[in-house]
C-alpha cells in the first residue's frame, strides 16, 4: 500500500507540471502586447513597462518565466494581478464560494441520483425505470447553461420561488438551485451507474443468502446491497468534485456567484495571466488529489482490491 | 487463420439472440438479405443490427438525426426565408401564423435561423468527433499495443490534457487565438473551435481504445497470428482494429451529442462562433437579455439544441445496448 501511494504521488508530479505549463504557455506565450489597454486610453509609461517587465520576467523566454512562477508558488505565493492585488487574497475570497457550490451540487446529485438509481435498479423495466431512463437521457442532453437559464427564469423571475441571483455572502439555501444546475449531468450518470450496479449485485449469492435467512428487505437493500453497489458510485462522486469546480464557470456566471469560475473568466477576458494560471493550478491540484484519494478509498472500501 | 468475429469481446453467447427473435418473427426474417447466409454464424455487428432494427429507441433518434443532417445540408428545403435578413420594425414579434417561431431582436425570422443553425452545430460536432476518434484511437492503439515505456509516456501525456478542466481549457485556447472582436473568418473560427474540442477530449477516446486493445491483445487469435509470422502492422490493422473499434464507435456517437452542447456553450460564453454565423448557441446567447419579455427567443433554439443532442445520445445508448446486452 505504502509503495503504491508513493508511486502514484511520483506519477502525479509530471502530470501536474505538464498541465500547469500547458496553461502557462497558452496564457503567456501568445503574441500581442501585454500592456495594451492596461493604462486607459494612453500608452503605458516606459517606467511602468520596465517595472512590470522586470517583475514578471516578461523579457525572458516562457520556460524561465514558468520556473520563476513555480519557485514563488512553492513558497506559497501566487503572485499579484496587474492591478497589484494579491492573488492569494483573491483566491481566498472566491474559493470557499466555489467549494460550497460544488459541495451542494455533489450532495444534490448524490441524494437524487442514488435514490433514483436504487429505486430503478431494484425494479427494472417498470414505469419508474423507464421514466428515470428517459429523464436521465434528457438531463445528459441538456447543456448546463440551458438548464440554468430555464430554472432561473421559471423559478426566479416568473414564479418568485428563489432569488434569481445568489447574494454576496453565498448562503447554502440559495445555492440549492445553482447546485442542481451544476450537478444535473452528473446526477444522470450517477442514477444510471447506481442502477446498473444494483441490478448486477441484486443477483449476487450474498443477497440471496440474506433474503433466505429472513432479513427484512430494508436491511438487505440498505446494508448488504447498497454497501457493495456504492463503490463505483463513490469513486465517480470523488472524481466529480474536481470536475464540478472546473465546470462551475457557466453556473457561477448565470447565478452571479462570486466564485473561482467567475474570477477566472474575468481574468481570461482582461488577460490577467497570473490569475488564470494560479486558479488552474489549484483546480488541477484538487483534481489530481481527488483522483488519488478515490483510488485509495477504493482499496479501503473493497477488501478484494489490494495494491501490492 | 480464423476470421475472428467481434463477438469475442462480449461475454453473452451470440446464440441467445435469435431465440429472443423467435417469438415474433420467422427464424430467418431478421437476416439481412444477401450479406449473411444461413448457417454462417453472425458476428457481433450482425447481432447488434438485428437487435437494433426492432427498437423504437433506435429508429426515433435515427430518423431525427437524418432530418437534422438534411437540415444542415440543404436548409432551403425547410424554409425560403433568409435567416440574416432583419427588419427592426418586427423586432421581438411573438410567434404567429405567418412566422411560427416569431422574430428575434434584429427582426430576423427565428424559424429560419433555427433551421440554418443546424449546419454550424453539426459540422463542428461531427468534425471534432472524427478528429478525436482518429487521434485518440491511433494513440490508444499505439500505447496499448506497444506497452512498456511508450505506453507510460503516452498515458502521462494524456493525463496532462485530461487534467485540464474542459470549459476552462477551451476558453483559454479560444481566447488566445480567437479574441472576441478579432476579424477571423468563419472557417478559421470553426477550425479553432474544432481543434480546441479535439485537444481537450482526445485522452478519453485514447483510454477507451487502449483498454480494449489491452483486453484483446492476449487473445488466442492474436497469439496465433503472431506465431504464424504476421507483422505488427498486419496484427494491428487486420485483427486488433476491427475487434477494438466497437466501444469507441459507441462513445463517438454520444460524443457528437455532447460536442453539439459544447459548441453551444462556447458560443454562449462568447469565445466560440459569433454573428453573422447562425448557430443555436449564438441564438441562445443573444436571447439572454430578453428572456423575461420574449422567452420564445430562448425556447426554440434551446428545444432544437436539446433534441439534437438527445438524438445522438439516445442513438449511442441504443447501439451500446445492442452491442453489449449485459448492460440492459
Amino acid at each position: 500500500m505504502g509503495r503504491y501511494v508513493v508511486r502514484r504521488l511520483l506519477q502525479l508530479i509530471p502530470v501536474f507540471f505538464g498541465t500547469t505549463f500547458l496553461i502557462y504557455w497558452l496564457v503567456w506565450a501568445v503574441p500581442g502586447d501585454p500592456f495594451a489597454g492596461k493604462c486607459g486610453e494612453r500608452r503605458c509609461p516606459d517606467s511602468y513597462i520596465a517595472f512590470m517587465t522586470e517583475k514578471y520576467h516578461l523579457d525572458e523566454n516562457v520556460f524561465l518565466q514558468y520556473l520563476h512562477y513555480m519557485q514563488n508558488l512553492l513558497r506559497g505565493d501566487f503572485g499579484q494581478t496587474f492591478g497589484g492585488r494579491s492573488i492569494n487574497d483573491l483566491i481566498a475570497a472566491a474559493y470557499p464560494n466555489t467549494l460550497k457550490l460544488a459541495l451542494v451540487a455533489l450532495a444534490v446529485e448524490g441524494i437524487i441520483g442514488i435514490t433514483a438509481g436504487v429505486l430503478t435498479g431494484l425494479r427494472r423495466n417498470g414505469f419508474m425505470d423507464n421514466l428515470v431512463l428517459v429523464s436521465t437521457l434528457f438531463l445528459i442532453a441538456l447543456p448546463t447553461f440551458v438548464t440554468g437559464f430555464v430554472l432561473q427564469f421559471l423559478l426566479g423571475t416568473k414564479w418568485h420561488i428563489i432569488n434569481p441571483t445568489v447574494s454576496s455572502d453565498v448562503p447554502f439555501n440559495e445555492l440549492i438551485v445553482p447546485g442542481f444546475v451544476l450537478g444535473s449531468t452528473s446526477m444522470a450518470y450517477i442514477a444510471r451507474l447506481t442502477r446498473t450496479s444494483i441490478a448486477e449485485n441484486r443477483r449476487g449469492d450474498y443477497v440471496r443468502t440474506a433474503i433466505a435467512k429472513g432479513l427484512p428487505m430494508r436491511r438487505v437493500v440498505g446494508v448488504h446491497l447498497l454497501r457493495n453497489s456504492m463503490i463505483p458510485v463513490l469513486t465517480f462522486l470523488g472524481t466529480d468534485l474536481g470536475g464540478l469546480m472546473g465546470g462551475s464557470i457557466v453556473t457561477e456566471g448565470i447565478f452571479n456567484i462570486n466564485g473561482i469560475g467567475r474570477e477566472v473568466y474575468r481574468a481570461i477576458v482582461t488577460k490577467e495571466g497570473a490569475t488564470v494560471v494560479s486558479i488552474v493550478v489549484i483546480l488541477v491540484l484538487v483534481y489530481l488529489i481527488m483522483n488519488l484519494v478515490v483510488d485509495l478509498l477504493y482499496a479501503a472500501l473493497d477488501p478484494r482490491i489490494r495494491y501490492e | 487463420m480464423s476470421d475472428p468475429t467481434i463477438g469475442s469481446m462480449v461475454t453473452t453467447p451470440p446464440a441467445e439472440d435469435p431465440a429472443v427473435a423467435g417469438g415474433t418473427a420467422p427464424p430467418d426474417a431478421g437476416l439481412p438479405a444477401g450479406k449473411q447466409r444461413q448457417g454462417k454464424p453472425r458476428g457481433l455487428l450482425g447481432d447488434a443490427w438485428l437487435d437494433l432494427r426492432r427498437r423504437p429507441m433506435f429508429w426515433i433518434p435515427a430518423v431525427l438525426i437524418l432530418i437534422f443532417v438534411v437540415m444542415a445540408a440543404v436548409p432551403q428545403l425547410f424554409t425560403h426565408t433568409d435567416p440574416t435578413q432583419g427588419l427592426l420594425e418586427r423586432s421581438r414579434v411573438a410567434p404567429s401564423g405567418s412566422a411560427w417561431f416569431g422574430y428575434d431582436v434584429q427582426g430576423q425570422d427565428v424559424y429560419a435561423r433555427v433551421i440554418y443553425g443546424a449546419r454550424a452545430s453539426i459540422v463542428v460536432a461531427v468534425l471534432s468527433t472524427i478528429g478525436t476518434v482518429l487521434i485518440g484511437g491511433a494513440i490508444g492503439i499505439l500505447a496499448g499495443f506497444r506497452g512498456g515505456w511508450v505506453d507510460a509516456v503516452l498515458s502521462r501525456i494524456a493525463d496532462i490534457f485530461f487534467g485540464l478542466p474542459f470549459v476552462l481549457g477551451a476558453i483559454v485556447i479560444l481566447f488566445t487565438f480567437n479574441k472576441p472582436g478579432s476579424s477571423n473568418s468563419t472557417f478559421k473560427i470553426m477550425m479553432l473551435v474544432i481543434v480546441s474540442l479535439v485537444v481537450l477530449t482526445w485522452p478519453v477516446s485514447m483510454r477507451i481504445m487502449r483498454s480494449s486493445v489491452l483486453a484483446t491483445k492476449e487473445a488466442d487469435y492474436i497469439v496465433a497470428a503472431r506465431a504464424l509470422g504476421a507483422s505488427s502492422a498486419r496484427i494491428v490493422f487486420k485483427h486488433l482494429l476491427p475487434n477494438c473499434l466497437a466501444p469507441l464507435l459507441v462513445y463517438s456517437t454520444i460524443l457528437i451529442g455532447s460536442f453539439i452542447g459544447a459548441e453551444a456553450t462556447l458560443s454562449f460564453l462568447g469565445v466560440g462562433l459569433h454573428s453573422p454565423v447562425v448557430s443555436w448557441g449564438i441564438m441562445i446567447s443573444e436571447s439572454q437579455n430578453y428572456i423575461r419579455v420574449s422567452p420564445h427567443l430562448l425556447l426554440f433554439p434551446a428545444t432544437f439544441l436539446v433534441i439534437a443532442v438527445l438524438s445522438f445520445v439516445m442513438l449511442g445508448e441504443a447501439v451500446r445496448e445492442a452491442l453489449d446486452p449485459k448492460l440492459r
